[in-house]
């Protein structure tokens, strides 16, 4: 089981800024170990941030981001209180959903 | 950090040549640390040392909540930023990470010979760095406060001193080569001048911190043997009175400078 | 804990109760600071624990910057009279080698870390603390500026008798720099194997060849 991502969210003025942090090391697949070895591929694939069930953000990554990814991005909508989740996937099918409260 | 490579690559391409270049390259890069502060990955390894923390482990699966940081048991708000200190139990100096090390042995029974040999960034290292994150990031802001009240304290410092200065190795480094004078930097990178108080959250001040360049979480530990890697100086070994000494000097002399620990390096 | 640390840590308590009276005076915290040393330290890989030893030079200069003062100037003279006697000059009287070469070898740092082995070619390490060539940026300024090095002191023909003197002081200070500064901060590249005579002569070319980016 992956290590859980820290998820913040903060609304003002009717937009909810969400800042998640995903602790994932996001290889690439074409990296070398000391060895020569190529690292195996394992990176988030795909992203989905939903705010009561409803689906406010879609992200298709690849290889190219860098371990441990930062993500911030806004939305319309949201209240004090009420709950925007988070689930990445990756090539390996893992998966992590982790949620926050907007504060 | 190979999208954010892009990007500063970018706004380095646009500058012209000479000082104008170097301006434009500096901006760069604070504008590339700026970015990435927000979303410290180091965040990760703090919610992993709190765990670590409270967690019952080890042969005597217990949790570390009664450790002893020097401000009594399981306190550890504060504890940072008087570390490293005297501690009558071990009757040693000890910085954070070797008196987590006699918390894990006597409370949970690990070896602590055996955590001493693992490599960094392995098995109980890691525990160590993220345990060392979370309770530097629980003085975040606060003074640095180390004690200079016993004698062993009082004898660390000067040693460490005398450390600070000894020229060796094939290229007759000493830590001041580097951290001796003011405003000096080795190439892009900015050093502080660790002979006096370099100013909050610098130097002392700002480890453990997370690496951008390798994606690592260092601890002190790790950064002064990287430090006399570079030196071209044999290895100090991990926890040694040389290491700790250093600390209570570099620590001292920063008595009165604010931390920023967990902080964010190239 | 571990038995070395016991051992020296009794020793320093030790010296610490019998030396003092108040305020640790008595103390003789240069030769703890030696303990520690040598407990300390270990092997490793290419990197030995006697590279520690300090030659005599090397001690005068960390006991002043422990004590905050500059070597007193006789001292000063020894050493770098002493200095001066070590400087090797190339065996087939040429000083220059190709400043191409030379801009590589100041761009390299690496070698003789325990991070590196024995077929490591080593660098010189001079961009870290100089400023060399105008189209690098990344300079280090722990050292002066290097920039115009053979231009500003007239040396248009690094092979004319003129340039005889700046040739063989840029040569010297390069093999052994404490041979023009007893402390000098700049390692003892020929004296101490850092870099072989092929390489310092690429590095002299960088610096004194008026068609080298430096003198432009």
């Amino acid at each position: 089981m992956a290590d859980p991502m820290r998820i913040r969210a903060n609304n003002k003025d009717g937009v909810t800024e969400v800042r998640v942090l995903m602790s994932h090391p996001m290889e690439s697949g074409v990296r070398k170990d000391a060895s020569g070895a190529l690292v195996p591929a394992k990176y988030i694939t795909d992203l989905d941030a939903t705010h009561n069930g409803k689906t406010v953000l879609k992200a298709m990554f690849s290889g190219a981001v860098s371990q441990n990814p930062f993500l911030s991005f806004k939305f319309k909508g949201g209240a004090k209180g009420e709950k925007v989740a988070v689930k990445w996937v990756d090539n390996k099918g893992e998966s992590r959903t982790d949620e926050a409260t907007i504060a | 950090m190979k999208t954010r490579l892009v990007i500063s690559a970018v706004l380095m391409a646009a500058a012209t040549t000479g000082a104008q270049a170097q301006d434009a390259a500096a901006a760069g890069i604070a504008k590339f640390r700026e970015m990435l502060a927000d979303g410290n990955p180091a965040e990760l390894f703090e919610m992993k040392g709190e765990e670590l923390w409270k967690q019952k482990r080890g042969p005597k699966n217990a949790s570390l909540e009664q450790c002893d940081l020097g401000l009594g048991p399981g306190v550890v708000q504060g504890a940072f930023v008087q570390l490293p200190r005297y501690f009558a139990d071990t009757k040693r100096v000890q910085d954070l990470e070797t008196r987590l090390v006699t918390c894990m042995e006597t409370l949970q029974g690990f070896n602590a010979e055996e955590i001493a040999r693992t490599p960094f960034l392995k098995g109980e290292k890691e525990t160590l760095a993220a345990l060392a994150t979370w309770i530097g990031g629980l003085s975040k802001d606060m003074r640095f406060a180390v004690p200079q009240k016993h004698e062993a304290e009082k004898t660390m410092y000067e040693v460490g001193k005398r450390l600070f200065f000894a020229r060796g190795g094939s290229h007759d480094f000493s830590c001041a080569s580097c951290h001796g004078a003011d405003n000096t930097r080795i190439r892009l990178q900015d050093l502080p001048n660790l002979t006096k108080n370099p100013g909050d959250g610098v130097g002392f001040a700002a480890w453990p911190a997370y690496r951008i360049s390798n994606s690592q979480m260092w601890t002190m530990q790790h950064r002064l043997n990287d430090c006399y890697r570079q030196q071209r100086f044999p290895e100090p070994k991990w926890g040694s009175d040389a290491t700790i000494a250093l600390s209570v000097y570099m620590g001292v002399n920063a008595n009165g400078a604010a931390s920023i620990v967990p902080a964010l390096k190239r | 804990m571990n038995k070395t640390y016991m051992t020296v840590w009794a020793s320093m308590a030790l010296a610490a109760v019998a030396g003092c009276s108040t305020g640790g005076s008595g103390v003789d915290y240069d030769k703890l600071a030696a303990d520690v040393t040598k407990a300390s330290f270990q092997d490793k890989n290419i990197v030995k624990v006697s590279a520690l030893t300090q030659d005599e030079n090397m001690a005068a200069c960390s006991a002043a910057n422990v004590a905050g003062k500059p070597l007193d100037e006789a001292q000063a003279k020894a050493i770098e009279a002493a200095a001066l006697k070590t400087i090797r000059f190339p065996a087939d009287g040429k000083f220059l080698g190709d400043w191409k070469e030379g801009e590589k070898i100041a761009q390299s740092g690496r070698g003789m870390t325990w991070s590196d082995d024995a077929k490591t070619v080593n660098g010189g390490n001079c961009y870290n603390c100089h400023q060399i060539d105008k189209k690098e940026i990344s300079y280090g300024t722990i050292g002066p500026s290097l920039y115009n090095y053979g231009k500003l002191r007239g040396v248009t023909d690094p092979n004319a008798e003129a340039a005889k003197a700046m040739v063989e002081y840029t040569w010297g200070k390069l093999w052994n720099s404490q041979a023009y500064n007893a402390c000098s901060m700049m390692p003892r590249a020929g004296h101490k194997g850092v870099m072989n005579e092929q390489q310092l002569k690429h590095i002299m070319a960088l610096l004194l060849d008026p068609k080298s980016p430096v003198n432009q």
